[in-house]
């Protein structure tokens, strides 16, 4: 059984104003199959955490570690990450001109499997999925993101999500700028993902929102660096109702330090 | 009280200097143009039109002979397309345009014939002129490719191998009609290829123009067009690789010259090596009588290596302000640090991932052209450059 193990995790990022301190000592622990809600207020650290596990260069590790099966996640680049089985659904995806879905997803593909995908499946598999998530099939032919609406661009990510199945997923507020409909739809993806392939999600909010559609087995509570407060689903609840106010601090807020 | 005088020329401090200097050219169009190279002065490398080129790199092809006789060519057959030679007082030669630079003058003072395309009839097709190994000796060229009205077609207009060539391209495009030109210039590494192309549009006509440097030297490519005629619509693409030594510039002018004009210039280039060079300057002038047109001219190059050097200088001129849209823009910079992370994070390597970048960048010109065939041929060129091969 597959685990991803985050301990002690300490992450400085780089500002015009110098390194400031985002991460505080973070410990989870994810097991294969599990969903673990992480919630909190805007510049607790939450994007961070989600960059940081994929490797992203402007976040600086200085203490702690991420174990991926017992592998030494922080010693691997970006690219190593992905192959390994970890996948980032990012919050504001980029647009790569000229690179068409089609072209983008048979790479990735043949990236993380090492060998190309067979024809015949992998097209009837592209098709199924974007399918799925309501997606028109010339998606399949524009450039990636390019000129997608934000629910267009987070269907994108959860398609590859279906398509490259890691054995980790970090969504990073995948459902924030959504409206109902495609709430539902990316959410039906994420539990189809998870039916499927039975990975383990970390699953990034703000709001309990999407929790209504996808059961998280733990939810955390992120406050200015570090994990707060844990539980089950009966958190998510009571924050739906009291907010995050009783975990104000003392300390001064940190930036949201969100990769764009 | 005094009359309201119309202003003049010296109320805009358009006058000579004191010293006694001349008193620049200040409309896009008004520029000294001529088909004699000895109404032009030697080229010194000051001038604005030179002031960015390697002049020493081409003395022979601004200021010595040139041999004008006909280029080898070979072309392929397609219907509805005619491929001739044409004497050089033949009346349809000087119809698009005529010189504004030295070179160009002494291309049109020194070519014997000239090669005609002839475009009719409604259907698409495809015709192709390669000029292959030129020699190393200068020589003039002159080519008047003509779209009959309401024709439709797509012509190459190729070089390969050596040359040291500076030649004129004339474009006529008919009344209703949709021409396709693509200059593309995959010369060896020691060529140099100047050329202007001059192209007149009727009304309601459609030209795609489309330049691609990869190979030679120095290639020098400079299109104006002439939206002469109501309702013309000319859309002006571009597509460069500049590796280790090479310069590669253009210099692009559309004249918006009648009312709902529409035009669409967008160059890009990618720059990889020590001493790799662009030059992209894109002219826009909306004459007077251009009311409604909708313009907008872009270039963006991508900086691969250190030691590279692009020049990047859109000017826009506006004489009427009853217009469309206007626009104008121009970027270069670096690879994309969050484009080259997202394709990293989806298990790309990092060489993948730049190349499908670059190859992306420039795919974007490329999906334009238009004919499947040449798309493939030109994406295959293009990995071939980010291959250095």
């Amino acid at each position: 059984m597959s685990v991803l193990e985050i301990k002690n995790l300490h992450v400085n990022v780089d500002t015009d104003q110098g390194t400031r301190e985002i991460l505080r000592g973070v410990d989870l622990v994810i097991n294969e199959g599990e969903i673990h809600a992480i919630m909190g207020p805007n510049g607790s650290g939450k994007s961070t955490l989600a960059y940081t596990i994929a490797g992203h260069p402007k976040y600086h590790v200085v203490q702690g570690e991420i174990l991926l099966d017992g592998e030494n996640v922080l010693e691997m680049t970006v690219d190593e990450r992905a192959r390994a089985g970890l996948f980032l659904a990012m919050q504001y995806p980029v647009e790569i001109p000229g690179v068409t879905v089609t072209n983008f997803l048979r790479t990735a593909k043949t990236a993380i499997d090492g060998e190309a995908p067979s024809v015949r499946h992998w097209v009837k598999d592209v098709r199924e999925s974007m399918s799925n998530l309501k997606m028109d099939s010339a998606f399949a032919e524009r450039n990636v993101n390019e000129g997608f609406s934000g629910g267009e661009k987070k269907r994108n990510e959860i398609l590859q999500l279906e398509l490259l199945k890691p054995r980790f997923a970090v969504l990073d507020e995948t459902d924030s700028g959504l409206d109902v409909d495609a709430l539902r739809i990316v959410s039906e993806g994420v539990n189809r993902a998870k039916a499927n392939t039975g990975l383990g999600i970390m699953l990034i909010t703000h709001y309990t929102r999407i929790l209504r559609y996808i059961t998280p087995d733990f939810v955390h509570v992120f406050v200015a660096g570090r994990i707060a407060e844990q539980g089950g689903r009966e958190l998510a609840d009571r924050l739906e109702e009291e907010g995050y106010d009783r975990y104000q601090v003392a300390e001064p807020a940190v930036v949201e330090a969100a990769a764009e | 009280m005094t009359s309201t005088a119309m202003p003049t020329a010296e109320q805009h401090g358009f006058r000579p200097h004191s010293d006694g200097a001349f008193v620049p050219v200040q409309t896009r169009s008004e520029r000294f143009r001529s088909v004699n190279v000895e109404d032009f002065a030697p080229v010194t490398g000051r001038e604005h039109e030179w002031k960015l080129s390697p002049v020493a790199a081409f003395a022979d092809l601004t200021g010595g002979e040139l041999d004008g006789s006909r280029l080898e060519i070979e072309t392929t057959d397609a219907a509805g397309v005619d491929v001739s030679w044409i004497a050089r007082d033949d009346a349809r030669i000087g119809r698009a345009g005529i010189p504004e630079e030295r070179a160009a003058a002494n291309a049109w003072s020194s070519f014997g014939e000239a090669l005609l395309v002839s475009v009719s009839g409604e259907d698409e097709k495809v015709v192709a002129v390669t000029r292959h190994d030129l020699g190393v000796a200068p020589r003039a060229a002159h080519t008047v490719i003509e779209a009959a009205p309401n024709s439709r077609g797509l012509v190459v207009l190729r070089g390969t191998g050596d040359a040291r060539l500076s030649e004129n391209v004339e474009i006529v495009v008919g009344e209703g009609a949709s021409l396709t030109v693509v200059s593309l210039q995959e010369w060896s590494d020691d060529a140099v290829h100047l050329a202007s192309h001059f192209a007149r549009l009727g009304r309601d006509s459609f030209l795609k123009h489309i330049v691609v440097s990869l190979g030679g030297n120095v290639v020098r490519v400079n299109p104006s067009t002439h939206l002469a005629e109501q309702g013309s619509d000319v859309e002006a693409l571009g597509l460069y690789f500049a590796d280790a030594g090479q310069h590669l510039e253009q210099q692009v002018f559309v004249h918006h010259d009648a009312p709902h004009t529409r035009s669409r210039v967008t160059y890009k280039g990618a720059l990889q090596g020590a001493g790799a060079r662009s030059v992209w300057v894109g002219d826009v002038l909306i004459g007077n009588s251009a009311t409604g047109t909708d313009s907008y001219e872009q270039n963006r190059n991508l900086v691969l290596t250190d030691g590279t050097r692009a020049d990047s200088v859109p000017n826009l001129e506006i004489e009427t302000g009853d217009i469309e849209g206007a626009g104008h823009a121009s970027a270069t910079g670096r690879f994309d640090d969050e484009q080259l992370f997202y394709l990293m994070a989806r298990g790309i390597r990092e060489d993948e991932a730049r190349r499908l970048v670059v190859r992306g960048f420039l795919g974007e010109i490329v999906q334009k052209i238009g004919s499947p065939e040449l798309e493939a041929r030109l994406s295959a060129a293009v990995e071939a450059e980010l291959e250095g091969r």
